[in-house]
């Protein structure tokens, strides 16, 4: 056969291609369900790990159904719709790019050995790319009981500092209102302005994932701000 | 064919990359992802195995196809089947070991570019049978895998104090624990890659003289 012929060079091509794509359709589908797991195990974990609770992939599943009490969604008016909250946490882009009113908020209650806490999902943009992470709050709505953040391409060693848990372990007991309003907290050296209690260090050399996060701690708590104030009026 | 499978030829195949004709340090290819995926030994080891997987395989399919494929597009073909493999390897990556697979992030993906994949399938299974292209694959595999573990060894144990992320360095002397010892922040970023690279170069040179360009 001459191999030089435009019309083999075209059947080959077309027969390849067609081969390829079939086979890799083929093997996306049978592994997706593996792969989703991992993915949900991997959100678990980090809900959990909002609450201080390090868990392996393997125990993920099981404390995660043991110590998340409840799982609801709230809009931005702090009401309770309808909605799965955990398949939210896989959406935050998507919601985030809706006005607020629309928005749909996922909220995690955890009952741990001090009580009931509150983990609240957050979305920003960090130097490279999206920052994501969970926060856990008292039952008080104002105290910081947790933190963990994720990124998907800050600098290592710079930026990507802030999934460690030496950073995140300075949030714990600091406080996200001042009074009646929500001051969150700002990222910051540690002589700038803010009080030591709304305040937690930035990461040097990481300046703009620690303003990106700065950024994302405000403006997604504002969007809990109703719900927050409700809660909060209804412990008094 | 009365040759044995594993002659001295064909054992040459699978010995030369690792020394006289490295893939990284003597044609001075995949350098890019040699530099990215070393910061820790553990996914410089899974990126190494996943190449010399997807090297050989596409060496053997290549080598395979080699009588059939069509002389005018025969680098599309090749990278088809080279995209064809990578994604194969990233989505068991990601089902598999997926904080592993997170670690890689792009540069799985980015093995499709890496010089040493379209090299030996264009310089070697295109005029070779399917047994010396695998060792051929294997070989070369195998000779960058080498130099990503060692650049990795050295980076993970002066930049983060461990080894496979166990603690070599005790904690006890690290400057913020009253010690003296400080991990050397370099060599986390690429640039120290590089230059290890260089001192690995340096180190294969002066024991292999043939090498040096006159």
């Amino acid at each position: 056969m001459d191999r030089n012929k435009n019309s083999y060079t075209f059947i080959y091509a077309s027969v390849m291609v067609a081969l390829v794509a079939g086979i890799l359709s083929w093997v996306a589908l049978a592994l997706k369900p593996a792969q989703q797991l991992n993915v949900d195990t991997e959100t678990k974990q980090n809900i959990l790990a909002a609450a201080n609770e390090h868990v392996s992939a393997a125990d993920a599943d099981r404390i995660y159904g043991d110590k998340i009490t409840a799982a609801y969604v709230v809009n931005s008016k702090g009401a309770k719709v309808d909605g799965d909250a955990f398949a939210l946490c896989g959406q935050m882009k998507k919601q985030h790019a809706l006005p607020e009113a629309e928005r749909r908020l996922p909220v995690f209650e955890f009952k741990g050995t001090e009580g009931t806490k509150y983990i609240f999902p957050l979305y920003g943009a960090g130097l490279w790319g999206p920052i994501w992470g969970y926060i856990a709050l008292n039952d008080d709505m104002s105290t910081i009981y947790g933190a963990n953040f994720s990124h998907q391409s800050e600098t290592p060693g710079l930026g990507a500092e802030i999934s460690t848990e030496k950073f995140q372990a300075q949030f714990k007991g600091k406080n996200i209102f001042e009074g009646e309003t929500l001051r969150s907290i700002t990222v910051a050296k540690s002589n700038e302005s803010a009080p030591a209690e709304y305040r937690v260090d930035a990461i040097s050399g990481g300046t703009l994932t620690s303003k990106g996060l700065q950024a994302m701690l405000l403006s997604d708590l504002k969007s809990y701000e109703a719900f927050l104030k409700n809660h909060k009026s209804e412990e008094k | 064919m009365s040759e044995s499978l594993f002659s001295k030829k064909n054992m040459a195949l699978l010995t030369g990359p690792l020394n006289s004709s490295n893939p990284v340090t003597v044609q001075v290819l995949g350098i890019c992802s040699a530099l990215a995926v070393t910061a820790k030994l553990k996914p410089a080891i899974v990126m190494a195995i996943s190449v010399t997987l997807v090297v050989a395989f596409a060496n053997v399919i290549i080598s395979l196809l080699r009588n059939t494929i069509p002389n005018r597009i025969r680098i599309i073909v090749q990278l088809v089947v080279i995209s064809f493999l990578v994604i194969v390897v990233d989505q068991i990556l990601k089902a598999y070991v997926y904080d592993v697979s997170k670690q890689l992030s792009v540069f799985v993906g980015l093995i499709i570019t890496n010089c040493i994949l379209m090299g030996r399938l264009e310089a070697f299974a295109l005029g070779n049978k399917p047994w010396p292209s695998f060792l051929d694959g294997i070989g070369n595999g195998a000779g960058y895998g080498m130099i990503l573990i060692i650049i990795a060894f050295v980076r993970e144990l002066l930049g983060s104090g461990t080894v496979f992320n166990y603690r070599i360095i005790p904690e006890s002397w690290y400057i913020t624990n009253g010690g003296f010892y400080a991990n050397n922040g370099m060599l986390i970023l690429p640039p120290m890659a590089l230059i290890i690279v260089g001192v690995v170069i340096w180190v294969q040179r002066s024991r292999n003289r043939k090498l040096i360009d006159n």
